[in-house]
């Protein structure tokens, strides 16, 4: 397979990621109990002018394929039709929404690639005590979900230190900076483990084999050794393992901006979900699925790119 | 002489549990202890609940432990401990649905898909890079939107999404297997698809089947807690851990985060057991 049809290949499984996803996300409101206008109006009770002027607006009569197309065609461009509860447009609710959001996600991944990253190198090249703590630290923090690590470090360094605040968004972009950093700490810590065991893994089998072994031996100063022969391989399973955990991190957000009361797409897709807010559920999971599908697809490109052997030949395993 | 024949398979399938459950170490006896005491907890939770898990008394709230309250009360004034008891059953029956389903749909589909080879395991193999693109939480809440907040919903949806997963790593351990010599002398034979696949090929792969279950026992109680965190799974005021955690979070913005601490570090515990007892199953089961 060339590089191109490589390329191609993702790009088609990327299209038809979004088009099944899109699918499920407006089939979903249709196998809800209930007819479609007790789903858009909450199960709240309707007079007849008002039904019929719901039918006609959402075009319930149509077939629902015809629905389906209208509703993607729309969302296309950037219409994700009215918020029940809000009487507003969803894509400007939503759009609000977007940079804590994203702030918090990207914060996170800073700190999984740096902590995480830097973690597993220090703990797979030296050995002894500095290992020991990196390992011991990272089974732990693996298994904190996110909602526990907000619960302690809210209660450590907001409450007790008051270092942090405990909740809200602030203002402007330091104090911003400064609202996110418990909930980016709280989002990134599991995922930092994950990172960590996998890069010292990756970095101890590289550091084993008999090319690295042959460099020492003839004499190529260490820091070259590590630079050219042991990152270089171990970069392939590393930048796997920190895409595919930095993408779910998109998701848990929810979590932690639950936790902190951040006022972000995920706390907000929560609220809707409980009141029933369908067409702002619909509307962020599609934009939550788009963000996730389209991270993997860039992870899957990056990491052909370091492995030229996967858009040549078949898939490894 | 029959005696023997059948006595050979036996003894190798006894070697086998043996050398299973023999490398997982004394930590992973641990981790196995912790797991069945949990269990059996939340079998008979609400028969050794001292007190009601339900019963509230406001003037009661956030008291701190006393003679008869080991762990004192919640945010409403309920027993603590009485809760941790009671809500075990609902936090661990969840993951265990989860597991239980997902392990079944997976194993399933990685089987066909390696038994079939050819056009149906790129049909399978094509969908579930597709199922890839729901992360599990998204579709819980999704679920609970359209079929409101509940356990069943969020159990399912989640068990949806870790279908891919399972899939993906036990079709490449299906497709080892299938290749292996003795599946073609059973085939010769005559044997059905069905009688190698259910005899012999699963049971092979138990190990892996296994240490991936339990795995994903871990993930699956992380999101579960999670989701009747944020309100959408387990309602209130049924006890259950995560509940527990969003019930009294405003206790530690008031200084007293007992209750919400006990509730957090019983998932953490359950989560360590399971990820470190996986781990050892996993790597037992790369050794076979």
């Amino acid at each position: 397979m060339s590089l191109g049809r490589f390329l191609l290949r993702r790009f088609i499984m990327l299209v038809v990621s979004l088009l099944v996803a899109s699918f499920v996300i407006f089939g979903a409101v249709y196998l809800a109990p209930g007819n479609p206008v007790s789903a858009l109006t909450g199960g709240r009770s309707v007079s007849a002018e008002a039904l019929q002027v719901l039918t006609e607006r959402y075009h319930l009569n149509d077939p629902f394929i015809v629905q389906y197309g209208r509703w993607l065609g729309n969302a296309l461009q950037g219409d994700l039709g009215i918020s029940i509860t809000n009487r507003a447009d969803v894509s400007t609710l939503i759009a609000t929404r977007i940079p804590t959001t994203a702030g918090l996600v990207l914060y996170a991944s800073l700190l999984v690639l740096a902590v995480g990253v830097g973690m597993g190198v220090l703990g797979g090249l030296r050995r002894g005590a500095v290992d020991m703590t990196t390992v011991i630290v990272s089974a732990v923090s693996a298994a904190i979900p996110a909602f526990v690590a907000a619960i302690v470090l809210i209660l450590v360094f907001a409450v007790d230190l008051g270092w942090f605040p405990a909740y809200g968004n602030g203002s402007g972009f330091l104090d911003s900076i400064w609202h996110l950093t418990l909930p980016a700490i709280a989002l990134a810590i599991s995922a930092l483990a994950i990172v960590a065991r996998v890069t010292r893994a990756a970095i101890r089998e590289e550091v084993g084999k008999e090319h690295v072994q042959t460099a020492v031996s003839r004499g190529i100063p260490r820091r070259q050794i590590i630079r050219k022969h042991v990152m270089r391989n171990a970069a392939i399973p590393i930048t796997t393992v920190s895409g595919v955990t930095i993408a779910s991190l998109i998701a848990v957000a929810a979590v932690v901006e639950i936790a902190f009361s951040l006022n972000g797409l995920g706390s907000y897709l929560v609220q809707s979900a409980q009141s029933k807010d369908l067409a702002v559920v619909q509307g962020i999971s599609l934009l939550l699925v788009t963000a996730f599908v389209v991270v993997n697809t860039l992870v899957d490109l990056l990491y052909a790119t370091l492995d030229p052997r996967i858009a040549l030949g078949s898939r490894a395993l | 002489m029959s005696a023997t024949a059948a006595a050979v398979p036996a003894t190798v399938e006894r070697a086998r549990r043996r050398t299973l459950l023999g490398s997982i170490g004394v930590v992973g006896w641990i981790c196995l202890a912790v797991i069945v005491l949990v269990f059996v907890i939340a079998l008979i939770g609400p028969y050794i609940a001292p007190y009601d898990p339900t019963q509230s008394d406001l003037s009661l709230s956030y008291v701190g432990p006393d003679g008869g309250h080991v762990l004192g009360y919640d945010a409403q004034g309920r027993d603590v401990l009485s809760r941790l008891l009671v809500g075990a059953r609902s936090s661990m029956s969840g993951p265990l649905a989860v597991v239980l389903l997902s392990m079944f749909a997976g194993t399933l589909l990685a089987v066909t898909a390696a038994w079939r080879r050819g056009l149906t395991d790129a049909g399978i193999s094509a969908g579930l890079d597709i199922a890839f693109a729901f992360p599990g939480i998204l579709l819980a809440i999704l679920a609970a939107a359209v079929f409101g907040a509940s356990l069943v919903a969020a159990t399912l949806a989640i068990a949806i999404a870790y279908t891919p997963y399972v899939a993906r790593v036990l079709r490449g351990a299906a497709l080892k297997e299938r290749s292996l010599l003795y599946v073609s002398a059973l085939e010769v034979q005559g044997a059905s698809a069905l009688s190698i696949c259910g005899r012999h090929l699963v049971p092979n792969m138990l190990p892996l089947i296994v240490a991936q279950a339990t795995i994903m026992f871990g993930w699956a109680m992380v999101d579960l807690a999670a989701v009747s965190y944020l309100g959408l799974g387990v309602q209130p005021p049924d006890p259950n851990w995560g509940v527990m955690i969003s019930e009294n979070q405003a206790g530690i913005l008031q200084g007293y985060p007992l209750p919400a601490l006990t509730a957090s570090l019983c998932i953490v515990v359950v989560v360590v057991a399971f990820n470190v007892l996986g781990e050892r199953l996993y790597e037992a089961a790369q050794h076979q």
